[in-house]
């Protein structure tokens, strides 16, 4: 049996259309300034080069000043001229928007415009993996216009950033880019790699890019999410989404309880008195430390066909992981039909606690009560949790990462570094060591 | 320090309590520091010898600085969020914390910080935060021990079968300072008492000392805040912003300034008084073009973003071709509540070619704007606009 859901798709870009594959352009020299081979040479975008930090504390901060603030100037700047230029399909910051009175403080929007003017289209929940389609919409169809700028790692170990660069495609550039329908300031998206044309799944190299994203714009209001297919992704073609809401999420508040100490620093907790049951990564000696053990956990989770959130939180220096099924209770008729009218989607974002809404009934009557309850659905069952946590922590304890779809190369670099020796710091005081 | 900022620093506490205060306050044995939320970055203004001596800085490393300085990589960034939002919501809060000292060890202190209200508006002047510095329980060691044990063996397994004596000594390592560092301590009732003991004898020489200034502070909001007054979370969100711009608010007669920032001062080299609760055209003179100036009403009118290039005046009376862009700013309600005004002096617009362009720099200050007036008024609870 194939499990299905029908839901409205987010438009995220004014050149997707309804419809499979349907692009508005004509190929070839079209000179409207798309992503493709006739108007890409003469294509100019702002490029922002990071640079890689190695040393063992992540909160080191380089000395001067950089050429331009990431998020400040570069992003915050960007997104206001494609405002003014119109090019998204409502003002989100005329959208009415409230903490919601409590002890976590969900967030609630309410966003009538967001669902509009698109049919519901049937969404396949039961596969995680699903093979690239170049029929259907991915991101080398969007316009250049909705492209901000260029994000990479820097050659040379200093933050660089070019106005006008030109786009190296063989260089494998990857995009940030605007989504036209924000849920809130800022909301733009990360394409990894977009010309290679990657499904949306977890690897190493594309998590690590995301989390330098965070460290980049060094703001805890400025987070990145990620929804797995089978978790509310709409698209099939990697990224991750992103946005700027100087608010604490519910998620961040909650309690946790730690579980394990992994070599090179990083430290696993549980979420406590949270509806979603989650898994937070903290620490690490560097960046990549952490994102490795983050994206082992989530390539766990791909290859054993579980869907799953994460989001990346507090500067990159903490990571939420959330295994959901909603979408598949969902296609098996197991959610409650009031929720369903709700015509909430609960991805990445109201997981953590900010719910966008699309009907006025919903928001003038938005409570804890309420957020809690739509959560308490997405979540797995304490006795599935536990089996996932198995999984999880057998990938990470023992690096055998059955990950055979990806190049040789990359099985190398997973096998020399992934031994790394996992204690359980159970309450009962026993030791675990899983190799 | 720069001197303008050291100066600044001063005034923040002199204006407030006089000088005279300083020696009163030098003579309290407790720990504590006061922070200024409207000087861009929220720097401390005041430190206690009793904080100098638990910290190991000299009193002039610490002026001027922000709290992050006393935090590291083992300080829980919940604590540290807790803090921050105590701050943006203009109250108390009282968190264990993690801190480090100048030679970098750390050391657990209970952490109280109380904002510092005006005694007319209702305001936020400062906050106070007294630090009590925690001892470890005796007898939490067998804990310890039995864990450690545990660790060794885990290791040597490790030992035996991979032979990576380096990183087991490493791992040996942390552990070691995480037991020291990682698991909470908890405040005695007898520490928080003490913590409040404090707080009660620094805010009685405040107030003491601003009967003298006849701006008499207080511990609790005595008033219900000034319509237009700005939330304390915004000034410093505001703050960050290094570039020339005004916000302005239409719901008051005349749509007066409501925040300038150092930018424009240093522009036009008027003082932040003499421009805070006046309308922007005090900015136009004699040769500014009129027909600029009935554009920028229309697009007021009609909430629309606008840019133009307008001769402005500075204090000394000089003029500078001023490329204005003004936006409009909503709310958590999702309408209007300030103009903001950004400018460029354009003489001097310099064509870095390794920065961004400075429309694009323009377009920055109104989305930070926008995004902290946004953000920060969905808090009922904060929200003064």
């Amino acid at each position: 049996m194939m499990l299905k859901i029908k839901r409205v798709p987010t438009v995220v870009s004014n050149y997707q259309k309804d419809g499979a594959g349907d692009t508005s352009r004509p190929v070839g020299g079209c000179g409207r300034n798309c992503l493709k081979a006739c108007c890409i040479p003469d294509a100019k975008l702002p490029l922002y080069a990071f640079k890689k930090v190695n040393e063992k504390d992540l909160a080191l901060h380089e000395c001067g000043e950089p050429p331009v603030a990431f998020l400040d100037s570069l992003l915050l700047g960007e997104w206001e001229d494609r405002m003014q230029r119109g090019l998204f399909r409502y003002d989100v910051t005329a959208c009415e928007t409230k903490v919601i009175p409590g002890e976590y403080g969900f967030v609630a929007q309410l966003n009538e415009g967001r669902h509009l003017k698109k049919r519901p289209t049937e969404f396949r929940v039961d596969k995680v993996l699903q093979p690239f389609d170049e029929s259907k919409f991915n991101f080398t169809k969007v316009g250049q216009e909705e492209v901000l700028f260029q994000f990479e790692a820097s050659d040379d170990g200093q933050i660089q950033f070019f106005p006008n660069a030109p786009v190296d495609v063989d260089n494998s550039p990857s995009f940030v880019a605007i989504n036209v329908s924000p849920i809130e300031y800022g909301h733009v998206l990360l394409i990894p790699r977009i010309f290679e044309c990657l499904p949306q799944r977890i690897d190493r190299e594309s998590f690590l890019l995301a989390l330098h994203m965070a460290v980049e714009a060094d703001n805890p209001y400025f987070r990145l999410g990620y929804n797995s297919l089978g978790a509310f992704a709409t698209i099939n073609h990697l990224h991750f989404q992103a946005y700027y809401l100087a608010l604490p999420f519910p998620i961040e508040k909650a309690p946790t309880k730690k579980i394990a100490n992994l070599n090179g620093g990083v430290k696993i907790s549980e979420l406590l008195k949270y509806p979603v049951r989650g898994l937070v990564f903290e620490g690490g000696d560097t960046v990549e430390d952490l994102s490795n053990v983050v994206s082992d956990a989530c390539i766990c989770l791909q290859n054993n066909n579980i869907p799953f959130n994460v989001l990346i939180s507090d500067c990159g220096k903490q990571v939420f992981l959330l295994p959901q099924c909603y979408a598949e209770k969902q296609a098996l008729g197991e959610v409650d039909a009031e929720l369903l009218d709700t015509q909430v989607n609960p991805a990445v974002w109201e997981i953590s606690g900010h719910m966008v809404l699309k009907r006025k009934k919903d928001y003038d009557e938005a409570s804890e009560g309420n957020a809690w309850r739509l959560l308490a659905e997405v979540s797995l069952s304490e006795e599935r949790f536990q089996e996932v946590n198995d999984l999880i922590f057998e990938a990470i304890g023992c690096g055998e990462l059955d990950d055979n779809v990806q190049g040789d190369k990359e099985v190398d670099a997973v096998s020399s570094s992934a031994h790394s020796t996992v204690v359980v710091v159970a309450g009962s005081q026993e030791c675990v060591v899983l190799q | 320090m720069p001197m303008d900022l050291c100066a600044e620093i001063h005034r923040s506490f002199d204006d407030r309590y006089t000088r005279y205060a300083r020696d009163s306050l030098d003579e309290l044995p407790d720990s504590f520091t006061i922070t200024d939320p409207h000087i861009p970055g929220h720097p401390i203004v005041f430190a206690s010898p009793g904080f100098l001596k638990l910290t190991g800085y000299d009193r002039c490393e610490v002026l001027g600085q922000t709290a992050a300085i006393f935090q590291g990589p083992r300080t829980s960034r919940r604590s540290v969020m807790e803090i921050r939002e105590a701050v943006r919501e203009e109250r108390n809060a009282q968190v264990v914390l993690l801190n480090y000292r100048r030679d970098g060890t750390p050391f657990w202190m209970l952490f109280s910080v109380c904002p510092v209200f005006s005694g007319d508006g209702g305001a936020v002047f400062h906050f106070v935060a007294v630090q009590v510095p925690l001892h470890k329980k005796e007898g939490s060691g067998v804990r310890d021990f039995g864990f450690g044990c545990c660790r060794k063996e885990v290791c040597s397994d490790s030992l035996s079968e991979l032979g990576r004596m380096c990183s087991v000594e490493q791992v040996l390592e942390r552990d070691v300072i995480e037991l020291e560092t990682e698991e909470p301590c908890e405040a005695s009732d007898e520490e928080k008492r003490s913590a409040v003991t404090a707080m009660d004898r620094i805010f009685s020489v405040l107030t003491h000392f601003s009967e003298a200034t006849g701006r008499l502070v207080c511990r609790k909001r005595c008033s219900i805040p000034d319509v237009g007054l700005l939330s304390t979370s915004l000034i410093i969100s505001l703050g960050r912003i290094k570039q020339s711009f005004v916000l302005t608010n239409p719901h008051l007669p005349d749509m007066p300034i409501v925040y300038v920032s150092d930018a424009f001062l240093k522009l036009t080299g008027y003082g932040r008084n003499e421009v805070l609760g006046r309308n922007c055209r005090f900015l136009g003179g004699t040769d500014t073009d009129t027909s600029t100036l009935y554009l920028i009403k229309e697009s007021i009118k009609a909430e629309q973003p606008c840019t133009v290039r307008i001769l402005n005046y500075r204090k000394d009376e000089s003029s500078f071709w001023n490329f204005l862009h003004i936006s409009p700013v909503r709310d958590a309600s999702g309408k209007v509540a300030y103009f903001v005004g950004v400018q460029i002096d354009d003489s001097n617009k310099n064509d870095d070619r390794q920065c961004l362009s400075p429309e694009k720099g323009q377009l920055s200050v109104v989305g930070v704007v926008k995004v902290a007036v946004r953000s920060l008024s969905m808090t009922a609870g904060s929200s003064k606009s």
